[in-house]
């Protein structure tokens, strides 16, 4: 490992990814929530592609996001020469009207998701989650494939070792690919910091608040703190005891709506 | 193992409680060793990993005082394995440790410990966190001894090619720490080990529970003079580290959006720089690195093992996805046979016969067992009586590869020497490979025949028609459509620049074929003929096409012998009532009246491949049959993607 610290380590094995995925599916596009992690994840694609994006970034839009994303999204999808896909979420009356109400916002991303798929005929979606995140996220493969109706069978996972990811789909499946799977959100503040990837100001600390995680805005909160820079959240995160989903409603509504809504094809 | 983990393995998880009480540490400049605990369900795993990191200061401050302190709040004795409990609850309220990666450090170096969990259910997940390890711990119950999951586990952490593995006999305070106990747990476990020649490099009397040989000697246990539990690890050796082995990059695909050709890829082993000249294989080619290219720039002179990367060459070779480049004389081999040694995870036993697809790097290549060899139950290692791997069990494996991949053998190299196996598509087993040989098959001239190699190196026609030498094998019933599929694919090779060649059965028996007869004999000379007529093509470079009902398989597998890797059969595929609707010959209305004998179809059987490269239904439309075998031959590497395709 000529030189490499551990961020470039953590790159090189997510630009692997990234292109084991470009090479082994028919059509893939990355999923762009606007938020710290898939911004990451769009700076790894251009570096893996040479500068260049060469799928879709598709935001699945809930119309709910906070003014300041739409503002990011707008300006970044054109500065990077991203072709930007919008994907529109059917209404709340159309979810499991047996979930807590924020789950419920959450299970439309979900069925957006499911119908964009189904529009675009996509095999592979990529996506910026990370096992650090939430316990049933640490249970992921980097190739992690869903049924027709998008769901996961946790318990039924294929083995995945030595770099050779399952690619094999029935008609109507879909993967889902996690180029940052191994990532921390320590490891994605430093690398931020390192590449100079831009942020939407949110992230930072306001009146004492900042937001760790960006969702909706009815069902996402900010946490307190004082960190207003880079350097600020690194030295933060290195002392929370808090998570950093503390702020999203739908994690803790209950026991398992978390678990519930990622079984359903939730990311 | 070792090498192998650096790129497997982000090494490092910035939330685990090392890393976040003691100051700014440069990983990079500490040495790594992944390490992974295993042995039967409470053997102390969990006790062991509490203790450790206690004695090694990896937990948070006041953490073991806390527990401590609940531990007797209840009224129950504190447990070593509380720890992990306890940090696995955290992990479940959303608090960022992550128990699957637990990081300590000794004053020598940082440690990786790997979770793998110890249920038989959970192998598939055990494989894929041992597969990461450079060394491990075998917990043995003093009071308990070898049960089958130890030996389960010992045989896949040999399986996975560790080679030093640490063994403790836990719990030796329960027994006293009498020596007459250990002696005897040493004797069972090393005699169970050597059977399959895994040495353990120590084995140590321990006790988790009391810190005994943890970090400090126990008291009553004299009579032992080897290390503690952490100066055993300290004296394990560190992994090789793959930057010091040979260059092997396997491609992952070779880029074109924009005028440059960039092959990219992660190095796997070795470096690269600017002006090398690189070796491809299995295919041969040599061209010198003209840049190494990156975004968002500025590119880097050289690289090394680990790194992501593009580059570009100085000439314009035929290279695809799955290549291996490599320097001058130190390649891999192109292999069409591989030895190795195999575990399987799948329902359906593993056999002599089973085809499967063997996915080694960025390559694959389909082929079949040839034999399976000492089949082992690895919780009794007993061989089993028949050739076949069960699900769970291990064995050596023979297997013949229709094509030819870049293949180190695993001691030479850890990553192009292991294998993954798919059975439909589906990642069904994996082995280290212990040989890996190009066998050619061709038989020997005989007599004074002395075989002449044409002038132009297969290299320089590649570069010229963009595609490499292949046969296309079409078979399928008569009027299925052959010839016209043959034809219009000719065409379209043709038109995009190669040089493709139809070959008709029913013309060639006008001409070289005109002695032979439809008796079964003849018609099996006229394929062998056929074959050694393609073959010959395809090894200059040519894409033979060559459409012949060859209705059984025998021939049909002779032919591939014969054209080696060159060979890709394709079912051409049409129902026989609407072959004998088209009948273009008129022979199915001749067959029908008894005017013609061993007529496929009618009077003689068709035996339908059972692996074909490629189905072609010719109900469907002819283009689309000709994109497909076009997709099929740039998928395999044998048409370079056209710009147009590859710009994306």
């Amino acid at each position: 490992m000529t030189g490499m610290n551990r961020l470039d380590a953590l790159e090189a094995q997510s630009i692997f990814i990234m292109r084991e995925a470009f090479a082994q599916l028919r059509k893939v596009a990355l999923l762009w929530s606007l938020g710290k992690d898939s911004n990451v994840m769009i700076w790894l694609a251009r570096k893996a592609f040479f500068g260049r994006v060469p799928f879709p970034c598709m935001h699945v839009d809930t119309g709910r996001k906070f003014p300041e994303m739409y503002d990011f999204r707008d300006r970044y999808s054109k500065e990077w020469g991203l072709d930007l896909l919008l994907e529109d979420c059917p209404p709340l009356e159309s979810t499991d009207p047996t979930l807590p109400p924020a789950a419920r916002s959450a299970a439309r991303k979900t069925e957006g998701l499911r119908m964009a798929l189904a529009k675009h005929g996509f095999d592979g979606v990529i996506a910026g989650i990370r096992r650090d995140e939430e316990p049933t996220r640490a249970k992921e493969r980097f190739f992690s494939p869903r049924g027709t109706d998008g769901a996961w069978n946790v318990r039924e996972q294929p083995p995945e070792f030595w770099d050779q990811y399952n690619t094999a789909l029935t008609p109507g499946a879909h993967l889902r690919i996690h180029p940052i799977l191994h990532w921390t959100e320590m490891d994605i503040w430093a690398y931020t910091k390192r590449e100079g990837i831009p942020v939407i100001p949110l992230y930072f600390s306001k009146d004492g608040m900042r937001y760790r995680s960006l969702g909706d805005k009815d069902i996402t909160s900010p946490v307190p703190s004082l960190a207003s820079t880079l350097d600020e959240i690194l030295a933060e995160l290195a002392t929370t005891k808090t998570s950093e989903r503390s702020g999203r409603a739908m994690d803790h509504e209950s026991e398992d709506a978390f678990e519930r809504l990622r079984t359903a094809g939730y990311l | 193992m070792s090498a192998s983990i650096a790129s497997v393995l982000p090494d490092f998880s910035a939330d685990a409680p090392a890393e976040a009480h003691h100051a700014v540490r440069s990983p990079a400049e500490r040495e790594l060793l992944r390490i992974v605990i295993v042995g039967h369900v409470d053997h102390g795993k969990s006790t062991l990993v509490g203790r450790i990191l206690h004695e090694t200061g990896a937990l948070p401050d006041g953490k073991l005082e806390m527990l401590q302190a609940v531990s007797a709040r209840r009224g129950m004795p504190f447990e070593w394995s509380f720890l992990l409990d306890a940090l696995q609850t955290e992990r479940d309220q959303g608090i960022t440790v992550d128990t699957t990666q637990i990081r300590f450090a000794t004053p020598q170096r940082d440690y990786l410990l790997i979770d793998a969990p110890g249920h038989v259910e959970f192998l598939r997940n055990m494989i894929t966190g041992a597969a990461q390890a450079d060394a491990a711990v075998l917990l043995i119950d003093a009071g308990e001894g070898v049960r089958e999951q130890t030996r389960r586990h010992a045989f896949l952490l040999h399986l996975l090619g560790l080679r030093q593995v640490i063994v403790a006999v836990n719990k030796m305070d329960r027994v006293g720490y009498d020596r007459a106990v250990f002696a005897k747990i040493e004797a069972d476990v090393a005699a169970y080990l050597d059977g399959f020649g895994l040495h353990p490099t120590f084995v140590i009397p321990l006790s988790a529970r009391e810190g005994g040989f943890v970090k400090e000697r126990a008291e009553g246990a004299d009579w032992y003079q080897g290390p503690t539990i952490l100066d055993g690890l300290d004296q394990l050796t560190a992994p090789l580290g793959l930057g010091d082995l040979p260059l092997r990059f396997p491609v992952q695909a070779v880029y074109k959006f924009d005028d440059r050709r960039i092959i990219a890829g992660r190095i796997e082993s070795g470096k690269l720089a600017v002006g090398d000249e690189l070796t491809f294989e299995p295919s041969g080619a040599t061209a010198r690195i003209r840049s190494l290219e990156a975004w968002p720039g500025p590119a880097p002179r050289s690289a090394g093992a680990g790194q992501s990367i593009g580059l570009t060459l100085d000439k314009d070779i035929f290279v695809a996805r799955g290549d291996v480049a490599a320097h001058g004389n130190l390649r891999p081999r192109a292999a069409r046979r591989l030895t190795a040694r195999v575990f399987w995870l799948a329902d359906a036993p593993l056999k002599a016969g089973t085809p499967v697809t063997v996915r080694l790097a960025t390559n694959n290549a389909t082929g079949v067992v040839r034999s399976v060899a000492s089949a082992v139950d690895p919780a009794n290692l007993t061989t089993e009586g028949v050739a076949a791997l069960g699900r769970n069990h291990v064995g050596e494996v023979d297997i013949a590869l229709h094509r030819p991949l870049a293949a180190d053998a695993y001691g030479i190299n850890p990553i192009l020497g292991r294998i993954v196996i798919e059975v439909d598509r589906k990642i069904a087993g994996g082995g280290i490979v212990l040989s890996a040989t190009s066998e050619d098959k061709s038989p020997a001239p005989k007599g004074e025949v002395v075989a002449v190699a044409s002038a132009v190196r297969p290299a320089d026609r590649v570069a010229r028609y963009r595609h490499g030498g292949a046969v296309l094998w079409l078979t399928g019933l008569p009027a299925a459509g052959k010839s016209t599929v043959a034809r219009a694919t000719e065409k379209r090779l043709f038109d995009l620049g190669g040089a493709p060649l139809f070959l008709d059965g029913d013309t060639l028996r006008t001409g070289l074929n005109g002695d032979l007869g439809f008796s079964p004999a003849e018609r099996s000379e006229n394929i062998r003929r056929v074959a050694e007529m393609a073959a010959f093509l395809a090894r200059n470079g040519h894409v033979a096409i060559v459409a012949l009902v060859s209705p059984t398989r025998a021939d049909r597998a002779r032919a591939r012998e014969i054209a080696g890797a060159h060979f890709h059969e394709v079912f051409v595929r049409a129902p026989l009532d609407v072959c004998e609707q088209r009948d273009p010959k008129g022979h199915y209305a001749r067959a029908r009246k008894g005017e013609m004998a061993n007529f496929t179809g009618v009077s003689a059987p068709y035996e339908e491949p059972e692996q074909p490269e490629v189905v072609l239904d010719t109900t469907a439309d002819l283009s689309l049959c000709v994109g497909v075998l076009e997709s099929y031959l740039t998928e395999a590497g044998v048409l370079s993607p056209s710009d147009a395709d590859a710009g994306i």
